[in-house]
């Protein structure tokens, strides 16, 4: 009879500390595993330095090229729409600022939820157009794997259960409360093994690119 | 001991007036969102309606939803109901106790077979029913036995209803609601820690008027009272809307009667009809007080959290588990960034000169 | 006689994955935005070419051997090993349709630098014997003959005897302890000899005392190109001896782009240590005198010039503003292309696509992206500085019917010096 109840307080407690558990050393694992491999010192006589190109490209590689925007716009204007949409849901909406706040003692002041919620609507139907794109665009299409759909499905579930429970379309709310909570569970545990890793890999990648290309006097 | 005067004989024999009369039953309509044109058909059914015979058992219980529905205000629509029906049994509020006790429960239960409203507050205890017993009877016991000829069952409050703060882990005694005992009779659960008085009377006020019980929810509640959130319903919603918050109980949010969402408030997962229904003759609630909702209308409401912990806070300890987690991928990580340098290591020293004669595959 | 096998390929391909390679494969979220900076996909449509799928074989054994989920993978067989078809198959992906240009490095969202790992992947290539027949000849004239081209000393030889006779100056050889040492590529020796008078008669006029060197006069190499970093050594190493023979305070990579790549940022990490002398492109010498006034010229182009940058001179060598300096130095209509420096688009024949014969017919679809940009940039002649983009656009505008000249920057300057002590007038600048 209490079900819902139970399922909420489950994925609120052991649920949640099992998923969390996994992401933390998923992404500290992942990390060592990518840093062990090293890199070679580079012996040729440097043109320029490493490090500020490398924190220049971390900065820059937000914004597309023009030429290669007017290529491809659909990719990079569903990208922003996506990721800032996803950014302030997940960041500025109260609620999540206080599990922030309770995990790393220190929070920030959140938006006006009617604002949280139309980003929230933006970044679902960024989501679905991004869904469309991958499966109608021949270059996605090809190198698209099934891990590709995966991450999607786990990045656009918290999303759509998050809205339902907001607009309270589910009876009980502690029915959506806690699927909303179990697939943000999904996504943690998915998180450091899949590509959803580039959340965190990017910055890496990014400098590595802008330091390699800094060193030889060339901002990437 | 119940006769068989009809609530309108009772109801004049108090000095109501047939306008009061029909005014408390405009009420219950509207308590119970039915339209007015049922208000003659309340009035005619509560004219006509026999005192009920009513026991009440009270379990693993504080003796706080008595406290709650004793203490309610007269003359409301529940001390009117309240003071009609015949309470046969209550061990708290009655005169007799010991054998004389007992023997008006059995005499109640004999006289109104099948017909009894038996009303329950507090958890059953199950691990050992000696933890609770009344009269040398285990309440398991005296709850099947009474049960057994009770037309309808309300379990009021939520240990009744859902176990409530017996219950809560690591629930030592073993309670469990009422509904978990019986199953062949129609419940009704009122929680609450304690329950709105004016709910219990509805339910009654119901039951009298078309001789069965209200629709319920998935929780055995009246949906009429528990069909929407306080969240909902909570007149400080906007300011949650507005992202206005109180961050502490005396802060400058709190004095200008923010949301306290980040107090603890469980509003958005409790569903109870304190925003509209009020308590203590309507002055107030706890939101309205200043203090977030606690869930208490909610199963397993001890066991979501601090009370003073935001809803979206898990009940887990997260920062000891962040921590716990990097040390433990921090030694995983060692162990497999070593494995790493070993494949990248062996590969290295497997690795053969390229010379312009091996460009070419073996065949 | 060793051969090449899928395990040695693996096994390549097990070495050269480093840290930035697994950052890069950990953030790639199949975005397919470079496609759009490669111009054999823009240029054919065939998703295949999508440059981050050219590297599936470098990121599965990436998956399979250094993650934690594709090692369980493995071992549950969930996942497909990578085999000699495979790279077989992949062959047309790494070399037919890649030059190593490095654009789509450019526009990765999460800044994967995917040339380089194009670069690393071709190890692979080659220690399997998936290396293009028509690279693998070239990597073998090389080592064996000393040039791609099979150019020898004595042809060598035999050019600089006309130039000497066409110029009237001496072009030295093996002089030891000369300033500068001067590298060629087989295509300057052969195809463009001009550049070698070019030089003498600006070395002449900047009193600039230089070198051939007989046993390192090759630039070009071809160990880059085809991706073993032991051919690659082997070629750098002659250069190495030569420079450090002739004590020469530093070695001039010749126009060609990827020569000076190989010389310049792969040539002390091949020999593992730094080198005793500088490497400087020619055009950051001449650039460099021009700012200090030693090489003054007179006149300029009144024809509308643009400027074709090599993609190894400047987005994988840094030397961007010296071209532009020159140009202005010696045209007055110098026009830029709408994507020019860094964000140049490649002539489609770099990184050993130009010695696959495999690869004609691609090459020459994949220079319409080139061809048009020059067209729309409406100059009457394109100068480079690279002697192997302008054989490669030569033969694409015969391809394609267009009719612009393509001239040598170095020369260009060299037949714009003031050529009287005193009777020129400093150049002219727009």
């Amino acid at each position: 009879m209490s079900e819902p109840m139970d399922f909420l307080l489950l994925v609120r407690g052991t649920g949640f500390d099992v998923a969390l558990t996994i992401f933390v050393i998923g992404v500290v694992l992942r990390l060592f595993e990518i840093f062990s491999l090293g890199r070679g010192v580079n012996l040729a006589e440097p043109r320029g330095r490493e490090f500020g190109p490398g924190m220049r490209t971390i900065l820059t590689r937000n914004v597309p090229d023009p030429h290669t925007f007017r290529r491809q716009p659909l990719t990079v204007v569903i990208g922003y729409l996506f990721h800032i949409g996803l950014l302030i849901s997940l960041l500025l909406f109260v609620p999540h600022i206080e599990l922030f706040k309770e995990t790393f003692g220190f929070g920030w002041p959140g938006l006006a939820t009617p604002i949280v919620d139309a980003a929230a609507v933006i970044t679902i139907i960024a989501l679905l157009a991004a869904l469309w794109h991958r499966a109608s665009n021949p270059v996605m299409r090809r190198i698209t794997r099934a891990e590709d759909w995966l991450v999607w499905l786990a990045t656009f579930l918290p999303m759509l259960t998050g809205y339902l429970a907001y607009h309270r379309m589910v009876d009980p709310y502690p029915l959506i409360l806690g699927l909303h909570l179990l697939s943000v569970e999904l996504l943690l545990v998915l998180f450091p093994f899949t590509k959803l890793m580039h959340t965190f890999t990017l910055f890496i990648a990014r400098w590595y690119n802008g330091a390699m290309n800094g060193y030889r006097g060339v901002q990437s | 001991m119940a006769n068989s005067k009809t609530l309108g004989e009772s109801l004049r024999r108090h000095g109501v007036t047939r306008r009061g009369f029909l005014k408390f039953c405009s009420a219950t309509a509207s308590l119970m969102a039915l339209p007015p044109t049922m208000v003659p058909a309340i009035a005619a059914a509560l004219e006509r309606a026999k005192r009920p015979s009513v026991i009440w058992l009270s379990f693993q219980e504080c003796t706080g939803c008595t406290e709650s529905l004793t203490r309610s205000h007269a003359p409301t629509v529940e001390s009117l109901i309240f003071d009609h029906v015949s309470l046969d049994y209550h061990h708290t509020l009655q005169v007799a106790s010991g054998e004389a006790a007992e023997a008006a429960r059995e005499a109640a239960m004999h006289e109104n077979q099948g017909g009894y409203l038996l009303v329950v507050d507090g958890s059953i205890p199950l691990a050992d029913p000696g933890y609770s017993t009344i009269a040398g009877i285990s309440n398991v016991d005296m709850l099947r036995e009474t049960a057994a000829g009770a037309a309808a069952i309300i379990a009021v409050g939520t240990c009744a209803a859902f176990g409530g703060l017996p219950k809560a882990d690591p629930n030592p005694t073993g309670a469990v609601p009422v509904s978990e005992i019986i199953r062949d009779k129609p419940i009704v659960n009122v929680s609450g820690c304690p329950p709105i008085p004016v709910v219990i009377t509805g339910v009654l006020a119901h039951f009298l008027t078309f001789g069965a019980l209200p629709e319920l929810d998935r929780y055995g509640r009246p949906m009429v009272f528990y069909g929407q959130s306080i969240h909902d319903r909570c007149y400080r919603r906007p300011f949650y809307d507005k992202g206005l918050f109180a961050e502490t109980f005396d802060d400058e949010g709190a004095r200008k009667g923010w949301c306290l969402y980040k107090m603890g408030c469980k509003g958005p997962m409790t569903y109870n009809a304190c925003a509209t229904a009020k308590w203590n003759n309507g002055t107030g609630w706890p939101v309205e007080a200043g203090h977030g909702c606690l869930g208490c209308s909610e199963p397993d409401f001890w066991d979501a959290g601090g009370f003073y912990n935001a809803l979206s806070i898990p009940t887990s300890d997260v920062t000891g588990t962040v921590v716990t987690g990097a040390v433990a991928g921090a030694a995983l990580g060692a162990a497999a960034a070593l494995l790493n340098r070993g494949t990248q290591g062996e590969a290295r020293e497997k690795h053969a000169t390229v010379t312009v004669d091996d460009l070419e595959k073996g065949v | 006689m060793s051969q090449a096998t899928i395990e040695k390929g693996i096994n390549a391909f097990k070495e050269q994955i480093d840290a930035p390679v697994a950052a890069f494969f950990s953030s790639c979220v199949s975005c397919g935005m470079c496609a759009e900076a490669c111009l054999f996909y823009t240029e054919t449509g065939d998703p295949k070419y999508t440059p981050i799928h050219k590297l599936e074989p470098l990121r599965r054994v990436w998956e399979q051997e250094y993650t934690l989920t594709g090692k369980i993978k493995k071992l549950f067989g969930l996942t497909e090993a990578v085999t000699d078809r495979m790279l077989s198959e992949w062959q047309e992906l790494l070399y037919d349709s890649c030059t190593m240009c490095a654009r789509c490095s450019m526009v990765c969202p999460v800044g994967n630098d995917i040339a380089y790992m194009v670069r690393k992947a071709r190890e692979g290539m080659v220690a399997s014997g998936n290396a293009p027949e028509g690279v693998r000849m070239a990597s073998t004239r090389a080592v064996r003959i000393g040039s791609p081209m099979g150019v020898k000393l004595t042809s060598l030889q035999a050019q600089i005897r006309h130039i000497e006779a066409d110029t009237g100056l001496t072009i030295p050889i093996d002089v030891e302890g000369a300033e500068y040492m001067a590298l060629l590529s087989s295509m300057e020796i052969m195809n463009f000899p001009e550049y070698i008078g070019g030089l003498a008669k600006i070395f002449a006029h900047a009193g600039i005392s230089w070198t051939l060197c007989s046993t390192a006069f090759e630039a070009t190499n071809s160990g880059i190109q085809i991706g073993s970093s032991d051919i690659a050594r082997e070629l750098v190493q002659r250069v190495v001896d030569g420079a450090e023979r002739l004590k020469v305070r530093a070695v001039i990579s010749p126009e060609c782009g990827h020569a000076y790549t190989a010389i310049r940022w792969e040539g002390p990490n091949l020999v593992g240590r730094r080198f005793t002398f500088k490497v400087i492109h020619i055009l950051e010498l001449l650039d460099q005198l021009r700012a200090s006034g030693r090489i003054r010229t007179e006149g300029l182009e009144r024809e509308c010039m643009t400027f074709h940058d090599p993609c190894s001179l400047v987005r994988k060598g840094g030397v961007i503003e010296s071209p532009r300096n020159l140009m202005n130095m010696v045209t007055e209509n110098f026009v830029e292309l709408e994507e020019h420096g860094k964000w140049g688009w490649c002539c489609g024949g770099g990184g050993g696509v130009s010695s696959n014969e495999e690869a004609a017919g691609l090459r020459h679809k994949a220079f319409r992206r080139k061809k048009e940009q020059l067209e729309a940039s409406g100059a009457d002649a394109l100068v480079t500085a690279c002697a192997n983009c302008r054989l490669v656009m030569e033969e694409g505008f015969e391809g394609y019917r267009v009719e612009m000249p393509i001239l040598g920057l170095t020369e260009l300057v060299a037949d714009h010096l003031v050529t009287e002590e005193g009777s020129g007038e400093p150049p002219e600048k727009r």
